[in-house]
């Protein structure tokens, strides 16, 4: 077989060579950045397990919650880990369904990031419960009209497909990677060599893991709408001001996308510079992105006009108290700062090409990132402390509300574990698919099969 | 065992080609990062966070005694699963006339002695309320609400919260996740967390729980007023009602269109008492149809 290649198979061979080692070197080779990232992230958990644990002993209390403003922190970053979670599967599905070949290599990533933030929303909701011990009884007693139980099914759902997702389109890598002995020999190859469930690159298994794909990525839509769409409908299906809408869905769905664009970027620029992934991650990638950023902030931005311009024209009385504290009372910081610092500007700034360019898309990014997680806080909270009856004979921090150290030392853990998950999963495994990108270069399954490089 | 396991199969799958010593020291130093975070936690920490209770008067800690002695002795076993169903025949209603309350509040403190409350929980909380600038204020007594319609129960995941046949509201603290979800969905703000170890969490220890009376609470569940259910049961007015020194409240059987005033002790009719003072419902718009019914604070009778 080795003695038939002609000059193009030749040429392809080495090329697939390059391709096979620049994609697993991180894999296989000791990296110091990433090694103190990985430390400091286990070190944010170990501080937010330290508190955990005494919020175990304390009680609910250890936190700036109390009986007006019951949610906090905690359930505004569910709400966040919920909308990035959303970027992963849909739009990337909806890329690929739409055959737009320059996003094959942040596939894996926007899984990556799907599995990662779920696992983190699954967390926090454990963490925000007052008996977590009694997470069965939701199993046990849990009642259909709840939207709680709706939330529960739909992210686990999506959490499994996500999975899949994840999974399915790596068996062919994991195949590469074995058949080379890139992992080494013993359990490890082994491991792997299950992981791979037999596969051979026939044709055969070829079309059956396209169609099981193709099948998975259409699925994978309403899921994804309707996990926003449910926890949009946890606040939607309460009568208080601010919540009682009917635009709640498509609001959240809409922020969703935003957020986690904005998390994409910034991740695929970690993996850009510290994977040293420059030849496939390109600057093509973050101008793309910055485009399809700014036409999700545009939708978004629409949802909010609706969403504060409508209840704002009528002024009811009880809304009117919500509204004064976003527009100029004690959340006017807070508001304007997320509506024009964290969507307009953006939105403004993007539509020109040379700040679409990797750095300044990222801190853009950034930017829009921390006004996402502000976003989130503001759709909690202000509506909380705003409640139809006059908040009397409580002690008078009861009508505000501000995180305590160990809450916020939980929710740092809770976001460290998130990306905790996506680094390791990130370097495990190529994180760019391999297989994929190298059948669209066109390269024959006879020089991915080769066991030698 | 297992995760120990996994995370350092993990470790190992991160560190593929790595030698041995490498390995060792990344370990070494992921250690490290544990015991740093536990010593920094511990500088963060400095704080207690659990309230100061603040001390109860002589008279109050004697009755108090008395009444847990009561309730630790008097209970039927099936208490818990009669709770579940309604007293047969009856649709309780509450009716406050605004117009004689005085803000006297032994309403609240006898509801608080009664439910183990903390001095920051309200199961029945006495605001005062002023419907405009140029309205005079008054004082509005505020239960749970009891709705017909209530947006608390149709939340709660694991129907901790129930609606019974004769439109009480119920809490089953030994069920409840607490979620919170009821406290986020009730407009009357009518819930109250157990944030921290409920007020005599040891005191209450050996009395057995009373879905009915809500006793004892439980850190980490959801409390709020019962409209007394334990008392309806022994065939009694709430405590509330017989607390209130002033006439306020009128407590009764809709189905049997009467209620008792709890001060006086005097029956009327309920549809003709709603019929000529005006009453109204809190909040009616939003349609929770309350069974508590307001006679407005000032009128000419
Ligand atoms: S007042 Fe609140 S707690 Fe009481 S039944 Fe109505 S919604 Fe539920
Ligand atoms: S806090 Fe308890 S009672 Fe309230 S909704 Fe959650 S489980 Fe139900």
């Amino acid at each position: 077989m080795e003695t038939t290649f002609t000059g193009l198979q030749q040429q392809q061979k080495i090329d697939f060579d390059k391709m096979v080692t620049a994609l697993t070197v991180v894999s296989r080779r000791k990296n110091k950045i990433l090694e103190y990232w990985i430390l400091f992230l286990v070190f944010c958990v170990g501080v937010g397990v330290y508190f955990y644990i005494k919020q175990l002993q304390t009680g609910l209390g250890i936190t700036g919650m109390r009986d007006i403003v019951s949610w906090g922190l905690y359930i505004s970053t569910f709400v966040l880990f919920i909308a990035i979670s959303l970027i992963g599967s849909l739009t990337l599905a909806i890329l690929k369904l739409l055959n737009q070949h320059w996003a094959t290599p942040i596939t894996r990533l926007g899984e990556i990031v799907a599995v990662g933030s779920l696992i983190g929303a699954l967390l926090i909701i454990v963490v925000d419960m007052g008996r977590p011990e009694r997470l069965w009884h939701i199993f046990v007693y849990g009642r259909l009209q709840s939207p709680i139980v709706w939330d529960i099914i739909v992210v686990n759902t999506y959490l499994i497909i996500s999975l899949l997702l994840y999974y399915l389109p790596l068996i062919p890598d994991l195949h590469i990677l074995h058949r080379r002995n890139l992992m080494g020999r013993g359990f490890k190859a082994k491991i792997i060599k299950f992981l791979t469930f037999g596969w051979q690159g026939t044709e055969e298994q070829n079309i059956t893991l396209h169609k099981a794909l193709h099948a998975l990525m259409i699925i994978v839509i309403p899921v994804a709408l309707s996990i926003h769409t449910v926890t949009a409908w946890l606040f939607a299906n309460t009568l208080r001001p601010g919540w009682d809408s009917t635009n709640f869905g498509p609001y959240f769905v809409s922020g969703a996308f935003v957020a986690g664009a904005a998390l994409m970027i910034i991740l695929i620029y970690g993996a850009r510079k510290v994977f040293l992934l420059h030849d496939y991650l390109r600057p093509l990638h973050f101008d793309r992105l910055g485009k399809l950023l700014v036409l999700l902030m545009l939708v978004y931005l629409y949802f909010n006009i609706n969403e504060y311009l409508v209840p704002a024209y009528k002024m009811r009385e009880h809304e009117k108290h919500l509204l004064d504290s976003l527009f100029t009372g004690e959340f006017a910081y807070l508001f304007w700062f997320s509506q024009f610092g964290g969507l307009i500007l953006p939105t403004f700034l993007l539509i020109f090409k040379p700040l679409r360019k990797p750095l300044p898309l990222t801190i853009i990014s950034f930017i829009v990132l921390v006004a996402a997680m502000i976003k989130r806080y503001l759709i909690v909270i202000p509506t909380l402390t705003h409640p139809f009856l006059p908040i009397q004979n409580y002690p008078e921090y009861y009508k505000h509300y501000s995180p305590t150290l160990p809450e916020v030392s939980i929710t740092v853990g809770c976001m460290a574990v998130v990306l905790l998950v996506i680094t390791i999963l990130m370097k495990i495994f190529p994180v760019v698919p391999l297989y994929e990108t190298a059948k669209e270069k066109g390269i024959p399954q006879s020089i991915i099969n080769r066991t030698q490089p | 065992m297992l995760i120990s396991h996994m995370s350092t199969e993990i470790c190992k799958l991160m560190s593929l080609n790595q030698d041995k010593t490498n390995r060792r020291a990344f370990f070494v130093k992921l250690g490290l990062a544990g015991i740093g975070s536990v010593l920094v936690s511990k500088w963060m920490d400095k704080t207690s966070w659990a309230p100061n209770m603040g001390s109860t008067a002589k008279h109050l800690i004697i009755a108090r005694d008395a009444y847990i002695n009561r309730i630790k002795n008097s209970l039927d076993p099936e208490i818990n699963v009669k709770a579940r169903q309604g007293l047969p025949g009856k649709k309780f209603v509450l009716v406050v006339d605004l117009s004689r309350c005085r803000n006297a509040r032994k309403c609240m403190e006898a509801c608080a002695a009664t439910h183990q409350l903390r001095p920051d929980q309200f199961h029945l909380n006495v605001l005062e309320m002023r419907d405009d600038e140029h309205t005079a204020p008054y004082y509005l007594p505020k239960h749970c609400q009891h709705c017909d319609n209530p947006p608390c129960v149709k939340v709660c995941p694991v129907e901790a919260t129930y609606k019974r046949t004769d439109g009480i509201v119920l809490i089953d603290n030994e069920r409840c996740i607490g979620c919170r979800y009821c406290i986020a969905a009730c407009p009357y703000s009518a819930r109250s967390f157990n944030w921290f170890d409920p007020k005599d969490a040891e005191l209450y220890k050996d009395v057995p729980y009373n879905v009915e009376r809500n006793v004892p609470q439980k850190k980490g569940t959801v409390t709020k007023c019962t409209f007394s259910a334990d008392c309806l049961r022994n065939g009694e007015l709430p405590y509330c009602v017989r607390a209130c020194p002033n006439g306020v409240y009128y407590f009764g059987n809709l189905y049997e269109d009467s209620v008792t005033n709890g001060t006086t002790g005097e029956t009327v009719k309920l549809s003709k008492l709603l019929e000529d003072n005006g009453a109204f419902q809190l909040l009616a718009e939003l349609g929770t149809k309350p069974s508590v019914y307001y006679l407005p604070p000032r009128r000419n009778n």
